[in-house]
């Protein structure tokens, strides 16, 4: 067994998604640079990856919403940029967790529509249809039919 | 600011959302940061030690496999913190190399029975829906007492 020293203690590590017409990943990596003071930006193919002080990196993610807040997206992330045991630069093949990603990466756009219609244009919100409860008796019946 | 529960537990829009609309998510993310910057004997490559499925028994019995058991480990202390959660309904992504059906089955089942205020709602799919998706966000988490946006 081996002790283990971790990295990066006290930070948090957030992930950009950029899904806008109007800005790059690469135009939203300079500007971020430009503001972060300090902070660890590494620009990816989707967006960036910030890590740094929970306060600090609190204070970029609002600036950096502000450049397209309809097209941004935020999430946290366990691990800092460019860890061994998630980057796919040492593991190969796509990395854990981008095929979740990969799936609502596509839906982003729908999501964006849906913000930028004003809260007083948009319709009924979605539900999800309850699915009706078995009936006793179809139970019975099912039971029943499985019998030798 | 509410903790709001989200599921899928690594969703980017749901966590995206919940931020946006002024409250804190709940995802996966933030019990693996702890483990990963807490010292302890190496572990990788999340730090999942075998103590964790003994926690794990806390949600689940022994004779259920320990993979459940050791993501309950993980992800049941923040079900048990969160006061509210959003469930979508048809993340089929939630199932795969990373995932594990039975472990999603009862974080949704014990998610239901804490009787939290809860959101229930599936994957927009086209612009409509995207409207009426947001829509849907952003009532709940209003009526959680977060900022308008």
């Amino acid at each position: 067994m081996k002790e283990y020293r971790p990295t990066h203690v006290g930070t948090i590590t957030k992930y950009v998604f950029v899904d806008s017409p109007d800005i790059t990943p690469e135009e939203l990596a300079l500007k971020a640079y430009e503001i972060s003071q300090g902070l660890m930006v590494k620009e990816t193919c989707f967006g960036l990856q910030v890590t740094g002080k929970p306060e600090e990196v609190a204070k970029l993610i609002r600036q950096i919403r502000e450049f397209d807040p309809n097209h941004i997206f935020i999430k946290d992330r366990g691990f800092p940029p460019g860890d061994p045991r998630r980057c796919r630069a040492n593991l190969g093949g796509a990395r854990p967790g981008f095929h979740g990603h990969e799936y609502e990466i596509p839906l982003l756009r729908y999501v964006s529509y849906g913000l930028e219609v004003s809260p007083e244009k948009s319709q009924e919100p979605m539900g999800v249809e309850k699915r009706a409860k078995l009936d006793v008796q179809i139970l019975q019946r099912l039971m029943e039919s499985q019998e030798p | 600011m509410v903790k709001v529960l989200i599921y899928p537990m690594t969703s980017l829009i749901l966590s995206d959302m919940v931020e946006r609309f002024g409250h804190q998510p709940l995802g996966s993310a933030l019990s693996i940061r702890e483990r990963i910057q807490t010292p302890s004997i190496e572990s990788p490559p999340l730090q999942i030690s075998p103590e964790e499925p003994k926690k794990g028994l806390r949600y689940a019995a022994v004779e259920v496999p320990s993979g459940v058991r050791g993501r309950m480990a993980i992800l049941g202390p923040q079900m048990e913190e969160a006061e509210a959660a959003i469930i979508i309904t048809d993340a089929d992504f939630a199932f795969g190399c990373m995932g594990c059906a039975r472990t999603n089955e009862l974080i949704k089942y014990l998610v239901r029975n804490r009787h939290i205020p809860t959101l229930e709602l599936r994957y927009p799919r086209d612009e409509e829906e995207g409207k009426k998706f947001v829509t849907a966000l952003r009532e709940f988490l209003a009526s959680l007492g977060g900022k308008k946006s």
